[in-house]
């Protein structure tokens, strides 16, 4: 049975180090994920990650559950990773939205040019790379790649696909962590699909790889 | 309905994320939706998009060193001491 993460700020309020050992198993590892995207090095980020969590027991009587513990907890791991992040000039601040932003999804010299009968229509079929994609023994070189691309986005365009994609958040969950709007977190989102699946398609038509 | 009234396959890659987070309005997913019923490449990208969310879905396994769960658990009794 899985313990619920009211009961388990309960019980670390009141010292309790089961419950302490059962959210490092529930939340370290998705920490260090996310923590990755913000610093350079592994060993930062896991450093980073044990500040957050003296963070989460120093502030655990104070944490009043108007947000989630999930959010909660993210929130400071946020803080901690964006003040080391610039500390290695690789923060972006949130805010800011990117000139990326305003790349369209798809080139477009893939759709018959303005002006054309079928302006703005695909102008070749696509290639169906999806079964093949997911094809077992394509797994590991498919994963790596989407791995490779995703260090490689934007922080704030990681963190978001991470959180979504990777760690199955809501959007709900991810603006408030993060402290976003709906339509800024969907245009992250947006961005990030699109340049992963560019990639893919990248890989699969043997073309170089644009990111 | 007019032609103008029709998404382009272009317009339509643009929504994409929009139209999975059911965040378009109705007649906008209505359109959306008209234009996948008639169109052999969109709905081809749309399922690209819910594969590569799918994949992306995959990378769960850790490349991380599991980090000493133990250190942690050394400061939780550093703090526990500290509290009483």
């Amino acid at each position: 049975m899985v313990t619920n993460d009211d009961e388990l700020v309960t019980r670390l309020r009141r010292g309790d180090e089961q419950a302490f050992a059962a959210l490092i198993d529930r939340y370290h590892a998705s920490m260090l994920r996310v923590a990755c995207r913000f610093v350079s090095d592994t060993a930062v980020a896991e450093d980073v990650v044990q500040e957050t969590w003296i963070g989460v027991l120093r502030g655990i009587d104070r944490f009043a559950g108007r947000s989630t513990l999930k959010t909660w907890l993210f929130t400071i791991l946020l803080n901690q990773a964006r003040r080391r992040g610039s500390l290695e000039s690789r923060s972006v601040p949130f805010s800011a939205l990117g000139e990326r932003d305003a790349q369209p999804s798809v080139e477009p010299d893939r759709f018959f040019p303005p002006g054309d009968e079928y302006a703005g229509h695909w102008m070749a079929e696509l290639t169906d790379w999806t079964q093949s994609a997911e094809d077992s023994v394509l797994a590991g070189e498919i994963r790596a790649l989407i791995q490779r691309t995703i260090d490689c986005l934007p922080p704030i365009q990681g963190i978001v696909i991470t959180l979504r994609d990777l760690e199955g958040w809501s959007a709900a969950e991810v603006c408030q962590a993060l402290s976003i709007s709906e339509t800024n977190q969907r245009v992250r989102l947006h961005r990030a699909r699109t340049i992963v699946r560019r990639e893919i398609e990248c890989y699969f038509e043997g073309s170089e790889s644009v990111g | 309905m007019a032609d103008q009234e029709e998404l382009t396959c272009q317009e339509l890659v643009e929504l994409v994320t929009d139209y999975l987070e059911e965040a378009l309005p109705a007649p906008e997913r209505a359109r959306f939706e008209a234009h996948l019923n008639e169109c052999d490449g969109c709905p081809l990208y749309l399922n690209q998009i819910r594969t590569t969310i799918r994949l992306v879905g995959t990378l769960t396994e850790d490349r991380l060193a599991p980090t000493a769960r133990d250190e942690l658990l050394v400061l939780f009794r550093h703090w526990k001491s500290a509290q009483s």
